[in-house]
């Protein structure tokens, strides 16, 4: 129990930093993840093609292998992850503009590996609503526009919510992997550190640092429990 | 892709489709474009598509190829040992726990009809909290990331004066870390193994439960004889997902220094004749591709599959497709 203690500032900031990690990549890999998405379901085949071998390529490839070639192979050809130093948000999350990269590349990494997991989500949200919908929304005169807006999106949305709260669950504990590849001072770092370099008992450590996380992912669960249970009645 | 075209668009009309190739032109010459500046334009000016980079890699003439591809070739062995290992344990680990979970959660409600009060009381009690402890172990180490898992287990075995023996056979690498990776595996996997199981189980009609218990089966018995093989077949899909997850993080293992492909890839793309990391986790990563794809293909076969046998067992229609054939002919 001492170790955790005497360590409760290292855990607290390393669970703060943890939280930044989750919550940049969260953002990005939403907003990354519809943007393959939209390129999926697009009546354009070269774009579908992109959006497909997307999908492909990074739900088949460990995250492990993915962070190697973020963090020490895109560097061989200059690239840094530097365009996530974005002004404004370098200010509240103060580690996106420091000079070392390891905090962005980790974004990065996790960004382009969960986009793929987020595009499958919102496109078997979009395959759940009924063909009927749609064509009794164009058969009473809806633009393609309005059909996307009011029709079909409100309905694939109810059924992409849950999958979509799995796959952020996953990218919360995925979010490990950083402490491994240079991000300094998040949970997974602190854990190692304690652990290794200062040969505490690692049960103990094991557990403060298992339990941060549930402090993530359990209520994140329970809402989507909760949105599930919800929906089981309306339907 | 045909469905969805019915979802969002109508059958596209002669100038709906003129539209499309004209967008699929554009679009096409637009990748076309963008893969020139934003890829290939890096790699060659930062010479990355070089022969000298490649060669050890994809061609056969080169003096390194053979010496490379064995080494990938061994750290692929130790990938795929580790994850069958650990597939296996999973899947023995998981049924235990779900099995365990489920008894647990009947003795709750037992009354211990022939046993004296405080008796009866002391095993209600004990019942309870067995079922209260396996319910923080399967969270802890469900919500624990992996990594931090298999890092724990490999640094508390020494601390606890365990230490996970050597198998190596001649041609069979086992070394004690590779047991590390495949325990730390195991306790994740299992636990969603087990939690898969279990909600498979609690899913099925309480039929099912009460047909058993009315022609005598004891509650261990109609877990084990008609829950869980119901279980397995309507989990299928899931636990061969799950298989697709243990071997993605079994690359994992370089965390622990265990040898396996990725860790030994990237000790090959330190070796001052090679220095290439990026043609090396290329490398890496299609090989991963290539296994997983195949997998996950396995397991949308598997699915078909369970649900053509459900189908199946409805009774047949009366008339059979050659006797129909005949009639129309």
């Amino acid at each position: 129990m001492d170790v955790i203690l005497n360590n409760r500032d290292a855990f607290f900031s390393g669970f703060l930093l943890t939280l930044q990690l989750c919550v940049l990549a969260g953002v990005g890999s939403l907003l990354l993840g519809t943007v393959l998405a939209v390129l999926r379901i697009s009546p354009v085949p070269p774009l579908r093609w992109l959006g497909t071998s997307y999908v492909n390529v990074f739900r088949n490839v460990p995250l492990t292998v993915v962070f190697f070639f973020v963090v020490f192979a895109l560097p061989t050809i200059g690239v840094r992850a530097d365009f996530l130093q974005i002004p404004g948000l370098d200010q509240v999350f103060t580690r996106l503009g420091i000079q070392l990269p390891y905090f962005r590349m980790a974004i990065f990494a996790l960004m382009l590996y969960t986009a793929a997991f987020v595009c499958e989500a919102l496109r078997s949200g979009v395959n759940a609503v009924p063909p009927g919908q749609a064509e009794a929304a164009r058969s009473i005169g809806l633009t393609f526009t309005q059909n996307v807006r009011h029709v079909v999106l409100p309905q694939a949305w109810k059924a992409a919510v849950v999958p979509l709260g799995s796959v952020i669950i996953a990218m919360i504990k995925n979010s490990a992997l950083a402490g491994f590849f240079g991000l300094t001072g998040d949970l997974s770092a602190t854990f190692q550190q304690l652990v290794s370099a200062r040969g505490q008992a690692a049960i103990p450590v094991f557990l403060a640092v298992a339990a941060g996380f549930l402090v993530l992912t359990i209520p994140l669960g329970l809402v989507l429990d909760q949105v599930e249970r919800r929906q089981a009645v309306t339907r | 892709m045909s469905q969805q075209g019915a979802v969002l668009y109508d059958v596209p009309g002669p100038r709906a489709r003129r539209v499309t190739t004209i967008v699929s032109l554009l679009a096409g010459l637009a990748l076309l474009v963008g893969a020139y500046f934003l890829v290939y334009r890096p790699l060659a000016d930062a010479g990355e598509l070089s022969m000298d980079k490649w060669g050890p890699l994809i061609d056969p003439g080169n003096e390194l190829f053979g010496q490379v591809w064995r080494r990938l070739g061994d750290g692929l062995r130790a990938t795929l040992l580790a994850a069958v290992f650990a597939i296996v344990f999973s899947l023995l680990v998981g049924t235990l726990l779900a099995v365990l979970r489920l008894q647990l959660r009947q003795l709750r409600t037992r009354r211990y009809a022939g046993l004296s009060r405080p008796l009866a009381l002391a095993a209600r009690g004990l019942g309870t909290g067995l079922g209260w402890l396996t319910r923080v172990f399967v969270e802890v180490f469900r919500g624990a990331p992996v990594v931090i898992t298999i890092f724990f287990v490999w640094r508390v075995l020494p601390e606890l004066g365990l230490r996970p023996p050597d198998l190596s056979m001649p041609g069979l690498p086992l070394p004690s870390l590779m047991w590390s990776l495949v325990i730390g595996l195991t306790l994740y996997n299992g636990v969603v193994i087990g939690e898969i199981l279990r909600s498979g189980m609690q899913g099925l009609p309480r039929g099912q439960t009460e047909a058993a218990q009315a022609i005598g089966l004891s509650s261990l018995q109609t877990t084990l004889r008609i829950l869980l093989p119901q279980a397995y077949r309507i989990m299928l899909p899931a636990l061969i997902s799950q298989l697709v997850v243990v071997l993605k993080d079994t690359a994992l293992g370089f965390i622990i220094t265990y040898s396996e492909v990725m860790r030994t890839a990237n000790l090959l793309a330190e070796n001052p004749q090679l220095r290439n990391p990026l043609q090396m986790y290329a490398v890496v990563g299609v090989i991963f591709i290539l296994v997983n794809y195949t997998l996950s293909k396995l397991a949308g076969y598997v699915e078909r599959r369970v649900a053509r046998g459900r189908r199946t067992a409805i009774p047949p229609p009366a008339a059979a497709p050659e006797e129909v054939a005949a009639v129309v002919r």
